[in-house]
């Protein structure tokens, strides 16, 4: 879209973009494009020289074992996270939407913890679930499950999973809301004098009609697990025990940081902008549909 | 509808939802109840794991040595006033600087024609691929290189290019009708009056919708000031939590320990309950 008039100045615009360009350059692109140098040399042990090395890094990455292991930490962590977060939320969505008493008082109290960091929500679950002060991981332990998050990986990757999720439902919730109301009440009422109860209406009209925001919300939560879960992971198990949280993003702190290794870190860097990349056309295909059906 | 509502069967079934409802209502306000809890007991009864359910009388003493006091009774910590104002004043620079710095490049796009227009739009739409989370390791570098460790500078501006914001801004620019630029270029006005007078105060909800957005973005910040402060002077609340908890270890100051997540909590819990119609509006139309 463009519009017909404008201002003619000649040098303003240069101007006014100046501030975010700067930003951006300084910030952004050079920091990205050292990211992709990086990722294709091999520094020498004293940092002096660095040599071409085509793609060596990744080979280097992607024959180790323990990365393809980090891969599918991720990958099950992001799927559950995914899952978990829409299903609740989606549930949450329709029933807060029907016509019930309080159906506003619900909506407050379900959308409030998007406003908690999700390391805040990791502590809040390690207050919950922690073995020696946690009042529900001393109640499983009591109910000889032998309940400790600190030492055994799959119950630690079931607790990041959790709190994870638990944050990211309110997100959902919103957007399921938003997308619920605009589904037109006829359709809704039409089916229900057909005949069509609560359970037929929800698969035939509303899941379908939903679709587009469900899509959305699925590239933006797997997004949310494999960056913003950062801080929920370095808060609750700093990757362990072993490293069985361990997520790329977790791995590419781990390495660039601190263990200071550069060449291995910036070849993750790139991985992790071609997913990125690969997640944002989606999402852009999906909004061009949208716009489709409009 | 009438008919249903007076069969016994009919009304059970109607409490469904509600026990729903309030089951995730639990689910969600649990965790911070017994947070709130803990921060009114004593660090033994804490310790020890038997965290009663009613609140205690400690509240007053673990808030104000939270609050005021670098040290507890087993640690010493940064005072979480310190933090408070180190988190205020990254999440307000972020939340400002980006819609300053947006609006301003927004209303270049969409309002002049010049070279490389597309160019610097293109430019600035690449960044939504860039999170910092991708170029963690060369982006500290830079700010290294610039001796900005341990500043607000290098805390907020690296995060305040945003392309959401950008987009968000030159999408509501571009609703403006040509009879209003048209009207005002015959007035005499020219593109900074037009700016002042027109734009900004038709941006109003806009900005006020982003401004929810980004200061619970820039509050709940967690890998960049992780990397940017060493000293305990420029700490962030969100980051001093973990660092107090530690390995959690049951010998922790658990009580100044739930103090301080509950102020953590409070500023964007705040906004978000009492901004409510601001933030949903802000939140979807971002995204968008």
């Amino acid at each position: 879209m463009q519009r017909r008039v404008i201002f003619d100045n000649k040098l303003l615009p240069y101007l006014l973009l100046a501030p975010q360009v700067a930003v951006t350059l300084v910030f952004f692109i050079w920091p990205a494009a050292q990211a992709i140098w990086q990722s294709v040399h091999i520094q020498d042990a004293f940092g002096l020289r660095s040599e071409f090395v085509w793609f060596e890094n990744f080979e280097v990455i992607l024959r180790d074992p323990n990365y393809i292991e980090t891969l599918k930490t991720t990958a099950i962590f992001s799927v559950s996270v995914t899952v978990l977060s829409l299903g609740v939320a989606l549930l949450l969505a329709v029933l807060a939407d029907s016509k019930i008493k309080g159906a506003r008082a619900y909506k407050t109290l379900l959308i409030w913890p998007y406003a908690l960091a999700p390391a805040v929500a990791a502590v809040l679950w390690m207050f919950i679930f922690n073995p020696e002060i946690g009042s529900l991981g001393q109640l499983l332990n009591r109910l000889g499950l032998d309940w400790d998050y600190r030492l055994n990986g799959t119950q630690a990757m079931i607790m990041v999973i959790l709190a994870a999720s638990w944050k990211q439902v309110a997100y959902n919730f919103i957007f399921f809301l938003a997308g619920l109301q605009a589904i037109p009440r006829s359709v809704m009422e039409a089916a229900s004098i057909d005949g069509a109860g609560p359970v037929r209406r929800f698969w035939t009209i509303t899941f379908p009609l939903l679709s587009p925001t469900t899509f959305f919300l699925l590239v933006v939560d797997m997004v949310y697990a494999f960056f913003e879960t950062f801080g929920t992971i370095h808060a609750l198990t700093h990757g362990g025990p072993g490293k069985s949280t361990e997520t790329l993003i977790f791995r590419v702190y781990q390495d660039g940081v601190v263990n200071n290794d550069l060449g291995a870190s910036s070849a993750q860097s790139v991985i992790l902008m071609v997913i990125v990349i690969a997640l944002t056309a989606v999402q852009f295909r999906f909004v061009e549909r949208k716009v489709h059906y409009a | 509808m009438t008919a249903s509502h007076t069969t016994g069967g009919r009304r059970l079934i109607d409490l469904v939802p509600h026990i729903v409802l309030i089951v995730g209502v639990l689910i969600f306000a649990f965790p911070i109840y017994v947070t709130l809890i803990g921060s009114t007991w004593d660090s033994a009864t804490i310790g020890r794991g038997n965290l009663p359910l009613i609140p205690g009388g400690e509240a007053f003493n673990n808030y104000s040595q939270a609050w005021s006091e670098s040290h507890g009774a087993r640690a010493s910590y940064t005072p979480v006033r310190v933090m408070v104002l180190n988190s205020l004043v990254m999440a307000l620079a972020i939340a400002l600087g980006k819609i300053a710095i947006s609006i301003l490049s927004a209303y270049a796009v969409a309002f002049f024609r010049f070279p490389f227009r597309m160019a610097f739009f293109w430019m600035i739409f690449i960044t939504l691929m860039l999170p910092v989370e991708v170029r963690i390791i060369p982006t500290y570098k830079v700010v290294a290189d610039l001796g900005l460790i341990d500043s607000y500078a290098g805390l907020t501006i690296p995060l305040i290019a945003s392309a959401t914001a950008t987009l968000l801004f030159r999408q509501f620019f571009l609703t403006i009708p040509d009879e209003l630029v048209e009207a005002a270029r015959i007035d005499g006005a020219g593109a900074v009056r037009f700016f002042l007078d027109v734009v900004l105060p038709l941006s109003k909800t806009n900005i006020a919708a982003l401004f929810v957005i980004l200061f619970i973005y820039g509050w709940n910040q967690y890998l960049w000031p992780l990397l940017i402060t060493n000293s305990a002077d420029m700490e962030t609340i969100v980051i001093g939590i973990t660092k107090m908890i530690g390995t959690g270890e049951a010998a922790n100051d658990w009580n100044l320990i739930m103090a301080t997540t509950v102020l953590a909590m409070l500023p964007p819990v705040a906004v978000v309950v009492f901004m409510q119609r601001w933030f949903v509006k802000g939140l979807v139309d971002s995204e968008k």
